[in-house]
C-alpha cells in the first residue's frame, strides 16, 4: 500500500503536467484557429440572419430573408414565387467549371509530373523550378498574360491571320472557354506538385515487372501507376477543385463580367447590391458545397482503396 | 489597464507609417489621378502622397465603412456623396471656407448632393453616353439603340461599364422613363430591352480604354473621357450623346470621418482648386474639372474635344444623375441580377 500510493500520485501529476504541457503548445494553433477561422465564420453567419441596411451594411434585426433568396425569388413584377433561377444556374456553371478546371489539370498535369519524375535525379529540381516560378507570379499578371494571348487582336489570333487560316480573329475571350483556359493555367501547378510528389516515390521496378510480365503500355498505367500516384491525384484535385469554385479574378477578366461565378455574385452582394446579409449565405452555401463534394469525393475516392493487380 | 491600453495605441501610432508627419493617404478611382499634379503637390508641401485604387463606387463604399482602411481622401460620384455623408463617412471638412474656394464654378457650388460644398470639392465630372468605332458602324451614334438595340456590324463587340445605376438609367430613358422611377411598366420595358441586347455584349467591363483602341471592342456605354482617351490612340474612335437621355456626373474629393492626416488632406482639397493643379488633373483624366479659369491651362486638344464640348442640339437631353431611394434601388438590383446570370 504505502509502496504504490505515492508513484502513482507521482504518476498523476506528472500526467497533469505533460496535459498542461499539451495544451500551452497548442494553444498557439487553437487561438489562430478560433480567431482566424471559426470567428470571421460565426460573423458571416450571423449577418446572414439580419437584415440589409439601405447602403450596405446590417441592421441587428433577425430575418430569414436572406437564405430565402439563396433558393427562392418572389417574381418583382407578377409577384410569383419560383426557384431562383439566376443564382442556382450562376452556382451550376462554377461547379461545372470547376470540375472541368480539375479534370484538365489532371490532363496535362500528369503527363507533365510523370516526365519530370522520369528525368535524372540532378534535373529534376530544375524542371520543378520551371513549373513554380510562374506560381511566384502574382496571379493577375498571370491572367493578363493569357488574356495578352487569346484576345482579338492578341497573339494567337494575329498569328493565325497571318498565316491564313483565319480571315477574321476568333472570339475566345470573354467566353466560358476562356474562364476555363484561365482557370487551368493559373492552377496547374497545385496539380503537378501533389503528382509530383507521389510519382517521385513510385518504385519504376514494378513498371518494369509489369513489362517483363508481357503488360501493354495502357495496362501498366491502369493498373499499376495510376493506383499507386492515387493519393496525388485526390491531393491534387482537391487542390485545384477548391479554389475553383470561390475563384473572382480569373473570371472576372477572363469572362468579362458577365460570365458570374459564384465569387462574383458574392462580390455584387457586397457591392452594388448592398445585400449583405445576402452575400454572407451565399458565402456559406459556398462553402457548403466544398463540403459535401468534398466528402463524397474522399468517400468514393477511399472505398475503391489502393487497388491490387 | 487602462494604461497598458494606451502605451500600446501609442507604440501603434509611431510604428505604422500612415500616422507618420507629412503622409497623405488618396483613394481614388484607378488611372484618375495625375502623376504630374501628386509630384507638384509633393514637391510643394513635402507631403507624401500614397495613391490606392478602386473601381466603383460601391467598392469604395464598402471598403470605408468596412473600416481600418487608413484613408485620408476618397473620391465618390455625386450620387454616392449623400450615402457617404448619410453613413457618417464624411468629414465637414469646409472647402467654402478655404483659399481656393473662390475659384470654383458657381453652377458647381450649389448641388443637390452637397449644397454650398460643406463636404466636398470637384475633382472631375463629365457624361455617360456611347463611344462607337466609326469605321465599323457609319450611322447615327447619338442614340443608345447602338448598345440596346444593336446594329448588325456591332454585335458582339460591345462593352457595356457595369454601373448599374449608369446603365439602368440610360436604359429607363431610352424607353421613355425618368431616372429613378419604380413605374412597373417601364421596368418591365427595361428589362425586356436589356435581356434582348445583352446577348450582344461581349463583356461588361471597366478599364477599356485601350480595348476600344486597339479595336477589341466597337462600341459600348462609356464615359466621355476613357472615350476621349481611346480616340488619342485611334481617330476612328467617336462618343455620341444619347438623344434619349444621359447623365451628366461629379467625382468629389472629401476627406474621411476617420482621416489621419486631416491637415495635410484639407491642404491638398485647397491644393486641387486652384485652376492650374485642376487643370493638371484634366489633361490627365481628360475630363472637365468644374473650376473656374482652368481652361487656359488645358492642352489645345481639350478645348475643342467632342468629348467635352456637348452639341448645343443634345444638351436638353442631360440630366444631372441622383441617388435613387432603396425601394427603387432594389428593383433594379432584381433586374441587373437576373441579367447577369
Amino acid at each position: 500500500m504505502t509502496d504504490s500510493a505515492p508513484p502513482a500520485s507521482y504518476a498523476t501529476v506528472a500526467e497533469k503536467r505533460a496535459s498542461r504541457v499539451r495544451w500551452m503548445l497548442l494553444a498557439p494553433a487553437l487561438v489562430v484557429l478560433l480567431f482566424a477561422a471559426s470567428g470571421p465564420l460565426l460573423i458571416t453567419l450571423v449577418y446572414s440572419m439580419l437584415t440589409p441596411a439601405d447602403y450596405g451594411g446590417v441592421v441587428w434585426k433577425p430575418t430569414g430573408d436572406a437564405w430565402f433568396n439563396v433558393f427562392m425569388q418572389r417574381d418583382i413584377f407578377d409577384d410569383t414565387l419560383s426557384w431562383s433561377s439566376a443564382h442556382l444556374s450562376i452556382f451550376w456553371r462554377s461547379v461545372k467549371l470547376s470540375l472541368m478546371t480539375t479534370v484538365g489539370c489532371i490532363v496535362f498535369g500528369f503527363p507533365t509530373a510523370y516526365f519530370i519524375a522520369t528525368r535524372p535525379k540532378q534535373q529534376r529540381d530544375l524542371w520543378m523550378l520551371l513549373i513554380i516560378i510562374p506560381f511566384w507570379t502574382n496571379i493577375l499578371i498571370r491572367t493578363f498574360a493569357v488574356v495578352e494571348l487569346i484576345r482579338n487582336e492578341g497573339t494567337i489570333n494575329t498569328l493565325l491571320m497571318w498565316t491564313g487560316l483565319i480571315d477574321e480573329p476568333i472570339q475566345i475571350l470573354f467566353t466560358e472557354f476562356s474562364i476555363l483556359v484561365g482557370m487551368i493555367y493559373v492552377y496547374l501547378p497545385l496539380m503537378v506538385l501533389p503528382l509530383y510528389a507521389s510519382m517521385e516515390r513510385l518504385d519504376f521496378s514494378l513498371v518494369e515487372a509489369g513489362y517483363d510480365l508481357y503488360a501493354t503500355r495502357m495496362k501498366v498505367l491502369r493498373r499499376i501507376i495510376l493506383p499507386l500516384v492515387k493519393p496525388g491525384v485526390i491531393a491534387g484535385s482537391i487542390l485545384v477543385f477548391v479554389p475553383s469554385l470561390g475563384a473572382y479574378v480569373t473570371p472576372r477578366v477572363m469572362g468579362g463580367g458577365n460570365q458570374l461565378m459564384i465569387g462574383n455574385l458574392i462580390e455584387l452582394q457586397f457591392g452594388q447590391g448592398r445585400n449583405w446579409p445576402l452575400g454572407a449565405a451565399l458565402s456559406i452555401t459556398l462553402l457548403a458545397i466544398v463540403m459535401v463534394a468534398l466528402m463524397a469525393y474522399v468517400r468514393t475516392a477511399g472505398k475503391e482503396g489502393p487497388g491490387h493487380g | 489597464m487602462k494604461k497598458t491600453l494606451t502605451s500600446i495605441a501609442a507604440l501603434m501610432a509611431i510604428s505604422s507609417p500612415a500616422f507618420a508627419d507629412g503622409a497623405l493617404n488618396i483613394y481614388n478611382w484607378g488611372n484618375y489621378t495625375s502623376p504630374e499634379m501628386i509630384e507638384k503637390f509633393e514637391a510643394e508641401t513635402g507631403i507624401k502622397v500614397t495613391v490606392t485604387d478602386y473601381d466603383s463606387n460601391d467598392t469604395a463604399l464598402a471598403k470605408i465603412k468596412a473600416g481600418g482602411h487608413g484613408f485620408d481622401i476618397v473620391v465618390p460620384s455625386g450620387t454616392y456623396v449623400p450615402i457617404f455623408i448619410q453613413e457618417g463617412l464624411l468629414m465637414e471638412s469646409k472647402p467654402n471656407e478655404m483659399e481656393n474656394f473662390k475659384n470654383m464654378d458657381p453652377q458647381w457650388v450649389d448641388v443637390e448632393f452637397d449644397p454650398g460644398r460643406n463636404y466636398t470639392v470637384p475633382w472631375q465630372w463629365g457624361t455617360v453616353g456611347v463611344t462607337v468605332n466609326t469605321a465599323v458602324y457609319g450611322g447615327d451614334i447619338n442614340t443608345a439603340a447602338v448598345v440596346f438595340d444593336p446594329p448588325e456590324e456591332l454585335k458582339g463587340k460591345i462593352n457595356v461599364v457595369p454601373e448599374m445605376n449608369d446603365v439602368m438609367g440610360m436604359a429607363i430613358h431610352y424607353v421613355g422613363g425618368e431616372q429613378c422611377t419604380d413605374d412597373k411598366e417601364t421596368l418591365m420595358k427595361v428589362r425586356d430591352v436589356l435581356k434582348a441586347a445583352k446577348p450582344f455584349w461581349v463583356s461588361m467591363d471597366y478599364g477599356n480604354i485601350e480595348k476600344f483602341a486597339k479595336g477589341d471592342l466597337a462600341a459600348g456605354v462609356n464615359w466621355n473621357g476613357a472615350s476621349f482617351r481611346s480616340r488619342v490612340d485611334n481617330a476612328d474612335i467617336a462618343f455620341g450623346y444619347p438623344q434619349e437621355g444621359y447623365p451628366v456626373w461629379m467625382d468629389n474629393a472629401a476627406i474621411l470621418a476617420d482621416a489621419q492626416n486631416v491637415d495635410n488632406a484639407k491642404i491638398f482639397l485647397n491644393f486641387i482648386m486652384d485652376p492650374e493643379n485642376a487643370a493638371m488633373l484634366s489633361s490627365f483624366a481628360r475630363y472637365a474639372n468644374g473650376i473656374a479659369g482652368s481652361e487656359e491651362f488645358l492642352p489645345e486638344d481639350m478645348k475643342t474635344a467632342p468629348e467635352i464640348v456637348v452639341p448645343e442640339e443634345l444638351k436638353g437631353a442631360a440630366y444631372v444623375a441622383k441617388t435613387c431611394p432603396p425601394s427603387a434601388s432594389k428593383l433594379y438590383t432584381a433586374i441587373w441580377t437576373d441579367l447577369l446570370k
